[in-house]
């Protein structure tokens, strides 16, 4: 009897209509999925996107040209060179990165003492050329002053966690 | 006028595939200038009115035994300069077997033409295509008065194929195989059983 | 068509036409009606497989480029027309790019001998589909050609296994052809169609008779004979990346492609007309046949493609030994013996067609 039944199964294929259904029905149930150009996901404060350099309020840069961002990047994706300003303060005479070296892994923005280089919630920034992705010090102000108020708000968010 | 250029066409390609055959260097080549000569042979037939066998030939020898002929010489590793070296040496033998081949087939030819009794023209033999497809005829012919030999031929394949199994198949001792059906047959009860066990005292 | 087109010149441009040239004219126009919108199935077929597997999954599926994402496949395919031509520096160049045009070429040419409708058919051979049958065979040259030329062990052990899957489930299709065409008792693809008419009770098409599981095994055989998932080893693409495809790049992959995909729709046709009764309304009644039959056949091809896009959402893929188990453990002893009893059942019950 056991035997009958199991070769039913078989000839039958029973697990594979069984299977086929279930496939079926799924396709009718609501999507899992976000409707990702038109709808996007939540992202944490902490979430390590775009690179972008900040300036206070009053204009003036933050970055002192320290290089600690420089020193603890793992993929050495940043460079810097620094010179004294005009006003006598240290600044950075040129700041770039290479995003298609960086691994994201946020360790600029942990080793910076004045919040200047920060990874801000901008995850769209595909290209067409590799030359694009060569960010420098023009380009990362830039990024600082279209996101500041989400990279404040993210930041504020964040502090007292920290 | 289209018929005579596809027969050329057809012809003049099978000629020199089958030329290229036998003197491109690489074997590979070799075996893809056969294929293209069994399939430019096909649209011969297809231009005789024997679709059937046009068909059968493509299927059967480009389709199935070409591939395992491109197959073998494509996992060779042959030195090909070493291939050659011996060609001056078999010369003066192969050619005399070709010369040998041709001879006999030019006297075919001539026999053909010297009897008189033959049929002389071949397209007799084949009975109008308004009267039966082609392969209707080939049927009726072949499963009536040849049915025997037909029968045998097949028999003969089939002894081959057998043959050739038992002797390329060998056991292996302590290789394990997947027994699917006993995998599938296996049920819950076979693996482990529930057993209600008193404290203190063990199973 | 070659009259009509004689008419056609004499009434527009008052020119008469050669006849071999009108010949040559309707062919070509003729071969131009199918394999144009045979390329915009294509597309489009890709399509719906992409939307159908990603239902299944829960996903949304291509859904930005054009209303609904319908141009997803020709933005793909501009993308990959603009791609630089990779040749490998080891690669034998003349059979390495003439393996992907193969490929596609035999995926057209076998649309020559379907008919769309009574009548309706490029070319009427006599033994249409033993042509079928003969083009899907040569299919395996494109990827064992390229799996070679390519030098690379990747692709030569995709080609291999390609090469090795399609011979075998070639056979066990040939012996469904044979159960099949002794109950039509033709070679025509126009006659085999024509012979399923009311083929039970009331039913067109074979599929409502005993020929039923040979129906399934045609359609698994399709799957193997067209590297689709479950069968889609040859291009694996977690074990041995994309198989013989992979030093292929820009149009030579596209042709690889299309010719696939055209490949699937050429089986789908052929599982319709075959079993599903071509052309023909589902049920031999009088009011369907109204609607024009190519529209029944498209159908047909249609749920056919999704039977396809529906199989690769379900079934995990099989290991290789499994795979040639089921093609000559099974499918092959199978087939064979539903010959046997289809050449029994039409002979004792005196049906053999004449």
């Amino acid at each position: 009897m056991l035997l009958l039944k199991h070769a039913a199964r078989t000839f039958l294929l029973s697990e594979f209509v069984k299977a086929m259904w279930l496939t079926f029905r799924y396709m009718f149930r609501p999507k899992a999925t976000i409707n990702y150009p038109y709808e996007k996901g939540h992202l944490s404060p902490r979430f390590r996107g775009e690179h972008a350099l900040r300036r206070y309020p009053n204009g003036e840069e933050r970055c002192i040209a320290c290089k600690l961002c420089e020193a603890i990047c793992p993929a050495q994706a940043i460079v810097i060179e620094a010179a004294v300003a005009d006003d006598g303060s240290r600044r950075t005479t040129r700041y770039d990165i290479d995003m298609t070296k960086c691994i994201y892994c946020g360790y600029c923005q942990e080793a910076c003492p004045v919040e200047a280089i920060v990874e801000g919630p901008n995850f769209e920034f595909a290209t067409e050329t590799r030359e694009e992705l060569y960010y420098n010090k023009e380009k990362l102000l830039k990024n600082g002053e279209m996101w500041e108020q989400e990279i404040a708000t993210n930041i504020k968010l964040d502090a007292p966690y920290r | 006028m289209i018929y005579t250029f596809c027969f050329y066409l057809f012809a003049t390609v099978t000629v020199f595939s089958g030329i290229m055959v036998i003197s491109s260097r690489n074997p590979v080549h070799s075996v893809l200038y056969l294929i293209l000569a069994f399939f430019n042979s096909a649209g011969l037939f297809v231009m005789l009115g024997a679709e059937f066998v046009a068909m059968i030939l493509v299927i059967v020898y480009v389709g199935a035994v070409a591939v395992l002929f491109i197959f073998v010489v494509m996992m060779l590793d042959i030195d090909y300069s070493e291939m050659r070296k011996g060609f001056q040496k078999y010369l003066p033998i192969g050619g005399l077997i070709g010369f040998l081949l041709l001879a006999e087939l030019a006297l075919v030819g001539m026999g053909w033409g010297l009897s008189g009794g033959v049929v002389t023209d071949p397209a007799t033999a084949i009975p109008a295509l308004t009267e039966m497809s082609n392969t209707e005829a080939l049927g009726s012919l072949l499963y009536t008065k040849y049915v025997f030999l037909f029968q045998m031929a097949g028999l003969i394949l089939l002894v081959a194929m057998i043959g050739a199994i038992v002797l390329t198949h060998r056991k292996r001792p302590g290789v394990k195989k997947q027994n699917i059906n006993k995998q599938v047959m296996h049920r819950r009860s076979d693996a482990y059983e529930i057993v209600k066990v008193k404290p203190g005292q063990g199973i | 068509m070659a009259d009509l087109l004689v008419e056609f010149f004499t009434w527009a441009f008052g020119v008469t036409l050669v006849p071999w040239f009108a010949t040559l004219l309707g062919i070509v126009v003729g071969i131009l009606a199918i394999v144009l919108p045979l390329l915009i199935a294509v597309a489009m077929s890709v399509y719906m497989d992409r939307k159908v597997w990603a239902g299944m999954q829960m996903r949304r599926g291509p859904n930005v480029v054009g209303p609904w994402g319908l141009m997803q496949s020709f933005a793909d395919g501009l993308k990959l027309f603009l791609k630089e031509t990779i040749i490998p520096a080891s690669a034998n160049k003349f059979i390495f790019l003439l393996a992907p045009a193969l490929t596609f070429i035999l995926a057209l040419v076998g649309w020559a001998v379907i008919p769309f409708g009574d009548g309706v058919v490029l070319a009427n051979l006599n033994v249409g589909i033993l042509y079928l049958f003969a083009m899907s065979s040569l299919g395996v040259y494109g990827i064992i050609l390229s799996g070679w030329a390519s030098n690379s062990r990747y692709a030569f052990l995709g080609a291999l296994r390609s090469s090795a899957q399609m011979v075998s489930y070639e056979v066990s299709i040939g012996f469904v052809l044979v159960t099949v065409l002794m109950c039509a008792g033709s070679l025509n693809l126009s006659e085999i169609v024509l012979a399923q008419k009311n083929a039970f009770m009331g039913v067109n098409g074979y599929w409502f008779t005993p020929l039923f599981p040979m129906l399934i095994v045609f359609f698994i055989s399709a799957l193997a004979e067209t590297n689709r998932p479950p069968f889609d080893l040859p291009e694996a693409e977690s074990e041995i990346v994309a198989g013989y495809q992979i030093e292929y790049s820009s149009m030579a992959f596209a042709l690889f492609f299309l010719g696939e995909y055209a490949n699937i729709i050429l089986m789908c046709a052929m599982t319709s007309i075959l079993f599903l009764g071509g052309w023909l309304p589902p049920v031999d009644w009088e009011p369907l046949y109204i609607i024009p039959g190519w529209i029944w056949f498209f159908g047909k091809i249609i749920f056919m493609f999704f039977v396809f896009a529906w199989v690769k959402a379900t079934v995990p893929r099989y290991r290789y030994d499994q795979l040639m188990r089921l093609g000559w453990k099974v499918f092959l002893p199978l087939s064979l013996l539903w010959v046997v009893l289809t050449g029994l059942f039409l002979l004792l019950t005196d049906k053999i067609p004449a």
